[in-house]
């Protein structure tokens, strides 16, 4: 067992303990921190697989700005007692998960029956400058567009939460 | 023996299969939003390490990984403020509440 194979296999339990817990927590609040957690975790991942940047967008966007919108939308409509605020939906636990379980052994069948090509030598070049090239170049309109997206979202976000005129 | 790409698309299936779970299980319609955001994380997994994998000449899966983080913030924030609209009109954020288009 390599050093990388021991860090991989850390950081896939934390990930998954950590999104288990944002499943089965009762109290809202604790899933929320789970999932920051979680979404540490998966940023991790990232920078072993020489993402740095798209980590770097991970801890920001998803760390920082999802988990504190979260967060304040827990406190928003938060008005009973914290500890029963994130319960089962009785009818559709156990189904949900058989649902969920009879996916994930079908995707890891499905991933241990391929045959993945091996990695070839590691990327040399600056992921950096090639990811910049890439979306200002073969992918600039999507770029544009996601721009505008974000910005109708922000602007839709808004004024939904802000409701109605009287 | 390092970690392939097996192993990365394996964490990926598991993250996705507990957000899974968490859609259909759970009754705060927040907590429904939080797995959908686990399931997003999982897709942006395989899309990271399909970049160093199978292609490394081009790393188109981390342009789309970022566009899939883009839509997912747009999502959240759209989502939330969907919810916070639901509760200032029904009181509630659980999901069996919610069934005004129900008829």
């Amino acid at each position: 067992m390599s050093l990388n194979l021991i860090v991989f296999l850390l950081i896939a339990a934390v990930i998954l303990v950590a999104a288990v817990g944002v499943v089965a927590f009762k109290n809202i609040v604790h899933s929320a921190l789970a999932l920051i957690l979680s979404f540490l975790g998966v940023a991790a991942v990232y920078f072993q697989l020489d993402a740095g940047f798209i980590g770097l967008v991970q801890i920001l966007v998803y760390a920082g700005a999802v988990s504190v919108l979260f967060v304040f939308a827990v406190m928003l409509v938060m008005d009973r007692d914290a500890g029963e605020t994130n319960l089962v939906n009785p009818r559709t636990r156990w189904i949900g998960a058989i649902i969920a379980l009879l996916l994930t052994s079908g995707l890891a069948a499905a991933v241990y029956l391929t045959k993945w090509p091996q990695m070839q030598e590691p990327f040399a070049g600056d992921a950096v400058r090639q990811l910049a090239g890439l979306l200002l170049g073969d992918y600039a309109v999507a770029f544009e567009t996601a721009a505008i997206l974000l910005l109708i979202a922000v602007v839709g976000a808004i004024i939904l939460a802000k409701g109605a005129e009287e | 023996m390092m970690p392939g790409l097996s192993h990365y698309l394996l964490l990926a299936a598991g993250l996705f299969g507990i957000g899974v779970y968490g859609v259909l299980s759970r009754r705060n319609v927040i907590a429904v939003l939080m797995s959908v955001e686990l399931m997003l994380n999982a897709v942006n997994i395989n899309f990271i390490a399909a970049a160093k994998f199978v292609n490394h000449e081009q790393i188109v899966g981390q342009v789309f990984a970022l566009f899939v983080i883009v839509v997912a913030a747009a999502e959240v924030a759209v989502g939330l403020a969907l919810i916070i609209a639901m509760y200032r009109h029904k009181k509630s954020v659980n999901l069996n509440d919610f069934n005004l288009l129900k008829w």
